[in-house]
Formats: structure tokens, sequence, C-alpha cells
């Protein structure tokens, strides 16, 4: 006989003071890699200016979603729109490879846990960030220049040290190179995977640092994807907590933390402290 | 004072549920009580008797099991209790506060930013956030030279000074306050009354949980006592408001 825990928390009604509708919106994603479902049945609304935080474990398919968003792979079913002018109802799962590069190009920025991802380790940083405008169709090498240094600079880049390689620098530093390059365009949707995992804790708070000021000056929307529960309390508006592919839990941020629903949040939480 | 409620808490209720202890916690049951524009409620009870945790509750850290908290908002009439996540986030930067007696100090930022942040999200210019920031920081005593510095290392009592003025600064329909008295010093102590004064003669509505209710004496409006209506969990809020 099961012991009584009570009643659950309250259902949860849909937004009725939220007037703006999310920029990102994912319907029943699944996809299954051979045997293994790597998501089940996934919704996701994020809204402009927020920053929604997904948790999990290794496994959990957090990553694998983080992808989905940046169109770098399609779901076997599910529907994902962006609230981009003249696209609101497409279906971008639906768009060609090269159509959803171009997409991704201009409205998506996206930081990789491993730099060697996300950049071209043998290149300048300045070159590493103006490929992405080259690839916007942006050809005049003044502007080019400029708006690297720009987006450098808004990363808390040393500009001195702009043309150095990947390769020659820290692993904050080549964090901040792949910043810049996500937000060069002023993308509607910057993703990130793991931004500072790996980099040392002094380090680490000043990447976070970065990011909160970005999201603070110019409001971009985020998806942090971390298994690292301080990292999304430090974040977060909101937060997703997956497990086995699924979202077992989602809430604000301080709610979840404070006050987990599910027996697998709870488990997270304690372990945290 | 308007005739319909700011708040009507109609029959919360609180457990948590403790999966690892397969168990549960009675926080507080049934509660029920109207609050209306420029009231100062004060929420009385021994340690444990759920203060605090039906302040969280409110302001929805934490999800209630049973009852309404139906909100009459700039928008519209809403259900705390049930209100979707993002609709809370949005009354949380519009118009409910809630004052800790915990500083959320951000590596970098310097107090005068901290204090004005809220005045630069609801659309002041620069100039007009910094000046009120000195204002208010000026008011609850801290000193000119640690405006521009960074508050993570200042002390508990600075810290709180800095907590207060930010949250204060913009007057807010409904202010929650979880001891928000606590290691202030006197001349600290008498700016935050003042201002909560200040505050509730534009309408604010304020519940509040106080070590010491004798700092607000002169506020409150009505007392609810919550020893006489649940049954005390010693270990309710000790377990979980730390976390």
């Amino acid at each position: 006989m099961s012991l009584d825990l009570g009643l659950p928390a309250l259902e949860r009604a849909a937004p009725r003071l939220m007037r703006t509708e999310p920029l990102l919106n994912m319907r029943d994603i699944s996809k299954s890699y051979g045997n293994v479902r790597a998501l089940r049945d996934v919704d996701a609304a994020v809204y402009p200016g927020e920053v929604m935080g997904i948790v999990g474990e290794s496994g959990s398919g957090k990553s694998t979603l983080l992808r989905m968003m940046n169109l770098e792979d399609t779901p076997d079913s599910g529907n994902y729109t962006l609230r981009l002018p003249g696209r609101e109802n497409e279906n971008l799962f639906d768009l060609t490879r090269y159509e959803r590069r171009m997409l991704c190009a201009r409205n998506i920025g996206i930081v990789y846990q491993n730099p060697h991802l996300g950049l071209l380790m043998k290149h300048s940083s300045s070159g590493n960030v103006a490929e992405r405008l080259l690839i916007a169709g942006e050809r005049s090498f003044e502007v080019l220049r400029d708006k690297a240094r720009e987006a450098l600079d808004a990363s808390e880049f040393p500009l001195d040290r702009m043309d150095a390689r990947p390769i020659e620098l820290s692993g904050g530093m080549q964090q901040r190179v792949q910043l810049a390059k996500a937000i060069a365009l002023e993308p509607a949707l910057l993703l990130l995977d793991e931004p500072t995992t790996g980099l040392d804790v002094s380090v680490q708070a000043l990447v976070l640092d970065t990011l909160k000021r970005l999201q603070r000056d110019r409001k971009i929307t985020m998806v942090l994807v971390s298994h690292d529960l301080g990292v999304i309390r430090t974040m977060a508006d909101r937060v997703m907590v997956m497990r086995h592919g699924e979202v077992v839990e989602q809430g604000l941020a301080d709610q979840v933390f404070q006050d987990p629903q599910h027996p697998y949040t709870q488990q997270l939480v304690h372990a945290k402290l | 004072m308007t005739t319909t409620p700011l708040l009507r808490v109609k029959g919360l209720t609180k457990t948590f549920r403790m999966y690892h202890l397969d168990s549960m916690l009675h926080a507080f049951e049934d509660i029920s009580f109207d609050l209306y524009q420029g009231e100062f409620l004060l929420l009385r009870g021994q340690n444990g008797a759920g203060k605090s945790t039906l302040l969280r509750t409110i302001w929805r850290s934490y999800l209630p099991v049973a009852g309404q908290v139906l909100y009459t908002s700039s928008h519209g009439e809403i259900d705390l209790a049930n209100a979707a996540d993002v609709d809370i986030a949005l009354l949380r930067r519009e118009e409910i506060g809630f004052v800790t007696q915990f500083l959320n100090a951000r590596p970098r930022v310097a107090a005068q930013d901290i204090v004005a942040e809220p005045l630069r999200l609801a659309g002041a210019t620069q100039a007009e956030a910094l000046d009120q920031a000195r204002h208010w920081l000026d008011q609850f005593g801290v000193r000119p030279e640690l405006w521009r510095a960074y508050p993570s290392t200042f002390s508990g009592g600075e810290q709180q000074k800095v907590n207060l003025a930010r949250a204060l600064i913009l007057p807010q329909k409904l202010l929650l306050l979880d001891e928000p008295t606590a290691s202030l010093d006197v001349g600290a102590r008498a700016a935050l009354v003042r201002r909560l004064a200040d505050l509730k003669s534009q309408g604010v509505a304020i519940i509040g949980v106080f070590h010491h209710p004798g700092d607000v004496a002169e506020l409150i409006d009505r007392e609810i006592n919550l020893n006489t209506r649940v049954i005390a969990d010693q270990s309710a809020e000790e377990d979980h408001v730390a976390v």
C-alpha cells in the first residue's frame, strides 16, 4: 500500500495575462535513434526576452532538444515555430536544408560547450565572428570588421586580441568568441549548450555575468542547457526538467528549486546541496 | 479604500510531498482572508507556523495544493494559486513585490545599478533611475562611497539596505515582506518604516512577517495568527525556507 503523500499541487492554467505569443513554440517532439527514444512528446514554449533553463543528466535529451531548436536535426514527429516576421505559422522542420541553414544563420545564435564545434580554431577570432556575417550576405570588409569588433566588445572579449586564433586562447576567451559569433547578427534566439561547463569557477562566473548583462541590455530570448543547477538558478526565469527524453516538470526557476514537485527533481535539488 | 478586495484568499492549503521520506508535511490549511488596497496585514505565529510559507505560496515560489488566491491585477482578475508561470512572472515584474532578508547580489553590478534596475525596466531614463536609486540608498543610510561599489562584498546589514532600496523603489500593488527588518540598524529601520507608511498611503497593500512586529506597530491594520489556525509542524519552514 502506498503512503499518503497528500494532494498534488494545483494544475496550472493556460496563460491569461500574458499578451505576447511565445517566440519559440515546439509541440509533440519525438525522436528515436535506433531503439533509443531520445525525445518523447516534448512541448516547449519560450516567450520573448525570457531565459528558459533546461536541466537533466547526460542522456536526458536536453542537448538533443537544443539541437532541434537550432535546426541541426529534425525529429520523427512534431512541430516547431518561431515568431519571426512572415514565418509565424511555418513548421520549421518542413524547410529544406538550405532554408534551415539560412534561417538559422540570421535568427539563431548558439554557443556550444566544446568551442571546436562552434569555431574554426585556426582562423582569427574576428574572422570567426565575421564568417557569420558573410553567410548572411555582408560583403564590405569595413562593415564586417566593425560588426565583428562590436560583437566581440559586447561579449567582453579584449579587443587587442581580436586577431588571435581561438586555439591560442583560454577556455573562457574561446567561449566569448563563440558568444560574439552567436550575437553578431542580433539573433531573435540565443541557444547555450553547457556554455560554462569545464571552465574554472571564477571564469564561469565572469562568462555568466556577461550573459546576464547581454540579456539585460538586449533582451535576447535564451534557452540554456546545463546539468549544473547553480548555473540554471543564476540565469533562468523558468526551468524545464528532463529525464529519459521527457519533460518531467517545468515551472518558475525559484519554484522548481524551492518546491520541486517530481521525485526526480527533488532528488536533483537535494543532491545539489 | 475600494470595495473590491485586491486579494481574496480562500481555503488556501499547502503541503509538501517529500518523496525521499515517503511522507508529506502540512504547512498550513484552509487559510482565508481578504486584503484591500492600502491595507497592512501582519502574519503572526511561532516559528514553523507557516508564515513565510504562506508568503511564498502567494508569491508562488511554492505551489499550493488547494484553494484560491484571487488577485485583481491591472490586467484583470487572476487566481495566483494556479496561474500560468508566465503570468506570475509578468505580475512579479509589474505589480507584486517580495522582500526577503537576502540580497541577490550579482557579480560586477554596482549597488546603485542594482537599486535602479526596477525603474529602468519600468521605462525610466538612466539618469532618472540613478537619481532615485541614490536618493533611496541615502535614505536607508548607505554611505555615498559605497554607491558605485559591488555589494557582493558588503556586510549583511549593508546588503539588506541595498536590497530594501531596490525592492521598494517602485511602488507596487501588493508587497510581501519576509522579515525585512532582520539585521537592520536603527536608522535603516526607521527609514524602512517611513517608506512603508508612504507606500501604504499610496494604496500599496502589504502582507508582512516581522520578527519584532513592534517595529511597524503603527502601520498594522489587521493580523492573522497562524498558530490558532493550523497545527504547527516545526520542521516545515526550517526545511524549505533555506533551500
